[in-house]
């Protein structure tokens, strides 16, 4: 137990300080004095030597974003994805409807119907990206992880129909057989490089 | 008045008219670029390699943008009132010499439309009236923010005159003449011989004035970024308000110039060097309007009356007082 006494100190730096603020003057001859101080106190010099340090250091944190993309998590819930089977490379759905009832903006619609081989088929499934709220609930309530969420979050249109193309949620199926439909890794997936941006928490619990 | 003369006069106008209209949209892309760097950022690179051609696209805009007269304003007023700032900041420029005499074709050019006797006189005294174009832009908006941002400009423009005229009144008793060609010629020995020297106070006050002046950062009041409009400005838009911009712009170049060639020599004998220092100075002090803007935060208006009228103004009148003293005995 003599472990957890390291996290009973709850400062994140031993550097903090108090600062010591003096009284405001009250009388002529005291303003007078702060006047002079601070004017020579040369604080404005610091300003300028910490924006030129900057620029001499020269260290951008731009992202120049359509050239450069952030990594994204694989929890972050974009613009949804539809898997196939690895082995057949048929659609995962199986037409439960579960995701449809689930749906809290009501933007999920499918339509299904019993073929040749009397097993249910989806014949038309829909999302209305405008509507969606990326709640995430149809990835959760789904049971054959078939309809997950992405990292696509480019979802910008000039039309509102794109933003029902079940075609372009569907993994391609040359795209499968190069074995490339990324897997979903569930929820409560670790970014990656989370280890690097672990820090430790100011107040111990 | 020859025919000859008048030609050079027109020439050298349009030189200087077309030199700083392209320095003033120049200069907004330094500042972008300059903050940005000084901010951990890029500024400006989609159009063209590293962003150059973003004046282009800027000026495009701005010409192509529809010129909105909005409902209830004086009209003929607002008209006209950005081309005052555009126009008084141009007008400052004659009697400023740019570049030492040189000779062309066997033909010697003097780059200054006009060495008058006044030449300071005349540039502080134009430089005042392009607060016209600011008052009266925001009394004629229509807009209670741009008559408060144009009353808080005039009584800022008003107290720094003072600030300004008093605090060159000193250098101007030394030199005993108005003219800046005379400033240059009496600061020519070199280095030792500026005025800076002699006169520290007034130079860091007219410095200071510099910024009232220009209505740049730590005294930017004119159009107050706090209050998220842009003060004067609000009402305007496309090429109207640009005016206003390449006054702006234009006036810090020229201030630059002016605080060159009073207090640091000029462009020294008139020699390429001389001249190429003319530019560094004047660059200098373009590339502090930019930086001080990175750093400082702004003052509050009754901060920077008391600055001025408190502070400035006594100073500025110890200094002269004191020159005037040195001089006699």
């Amino acid at each position: 137990m003599s472990n957890i006494e390291q996290f009973k100190n709850r400062n994140v730096s031993e550097e903090y300080f108090l600062v010591d603020i003096e009284d405001y003057p009250t009388d002529g001859w005291g303003k007078f004095k702060r006047v002079v101080k601070r004017t020579f106190q040369g604080e404005l010099f610091v300003g300028l030597w910490v924006v030129l340090r900057e620029m001499i250091k020269f260290d951008i944190h731009t992202v120049q974003y359509p050239k450069e993309k952030m990594p994204i998590g694989p929890r972050y819930r974009a613009v949804h994805e539809m898997k196939r089977l690895w082995e057949s490379g048929t659609e995962r759905c199986i037409g439960c409807g579960l995701c449809e009832k689930i749906c809290i903006s009501d933007c999920i619609r499918m339509e299904t119907k019993i073929d040749e081989n009397s097993r249910k088929e989806v014949s038309e499934y829909s999302i209305n990206l405008g509507r969606c709220i990326f709640c995430g609930y149809c990835a959760e309530v789904c049971p054959e992880l078939a309809i997950t969420h992405g990292g696509r979050y480019e979802n910008a249109s000039e039309q509102r129909a794109h933003f029902v193309m079940y075609e372009d949620m569907l993994t391609p199926i040359d795209m499968l057989k190069a074995g490339q439909q990324q897997e979903f890794e569930g929820f409560g997936a670790i970014t990656p490089h989370e280890d690097e941006r672990v820090k430790k928490t100011p107040l111990a619990y | 008045m020859d025919m000859a003369y008048l030609i050079e006069t027109v020439v050298k106008i349009v030189v200087i008219m077309l030199i700083f209209s392209a320095l003033a949209g120049l200069g907004t892309y330094f500042e972008r670029k300059v903050l940005a760097f000084m901010q951990r950022r890029l500024g400006p690179m989609s159009v063209g390699p590293y962003g150059l051609l973003q004046v282009a696209a800027d000026g495009i805009k701005l010409f192509t943008k529809e010129d909105i007269i909005p409902q209830n304003v004086v009209a003929p007023i607002f008209k006209f009132a950005p081309v005052i700032t555009a126009a008084t900041a141009f007008m400052a420029a004659a009697a400023i010499p740019f570049w030492p005499q040189f000779t062309v074709l066997g033909y010697t050019v003097h780059p200054i439309v006009a060495d008058t006797e006044i030449g300071l006189l005349y540039v502080l005294a134009v430089m005042a009236i392009g607060l016209y174009g600011l008052l009266l832009g925001g009394m004629a908006s229509a807009n209670k923010f741009s008559l408060i941002s144009a009353a808080r400009t005039a009584a800022i423009f008003i107290s720094y005159e003072v600030v300004t005229g008093l605090s060159l009144l000193a250098p101007i008793m030394i030199v005993g003449s108005l003219s800046l060609i005379d400033f240059n010629n009496y600061q020519a020995g070199g280095v030792s011989h500026w005025l800076v020297w002699t006169q520290p106070v007034a130079f860091i006050l007219f410095w200071i004035a510099a910024f009232a002046e220009t209505g740049r950062t730590p005294f930017h009041l004119i159009a107050n970024d706090h209050e998220i409009i842009d003060g004067f400005g609000t009402e305007y838009s496309g090429m109207r308000w640009g005016l206003f911009f390449i006054g702006e712009y234009a006036n810090m170049f020229f201030i630059s110039f002016v605080i060159a060639l009073v207090f640091l020599g000029g462009f020294g004998d008139g020699g390429l060097g001389g001249a190429l220092a003319l530019i560094a100075k004047v660059s200098f002090f373009f590339f502090f309007f930019l930086w001080t803007r990175a750093a400082w935060p702004d003052v509050r208006p009754d901060q920077l009356m008391w600055l001025c009228w408190k502070v400035l103004m006594p100073l500025a009148v110890v200094n002269v007082v004191v020159t005037g003293l040195v001089m006699m005995f």
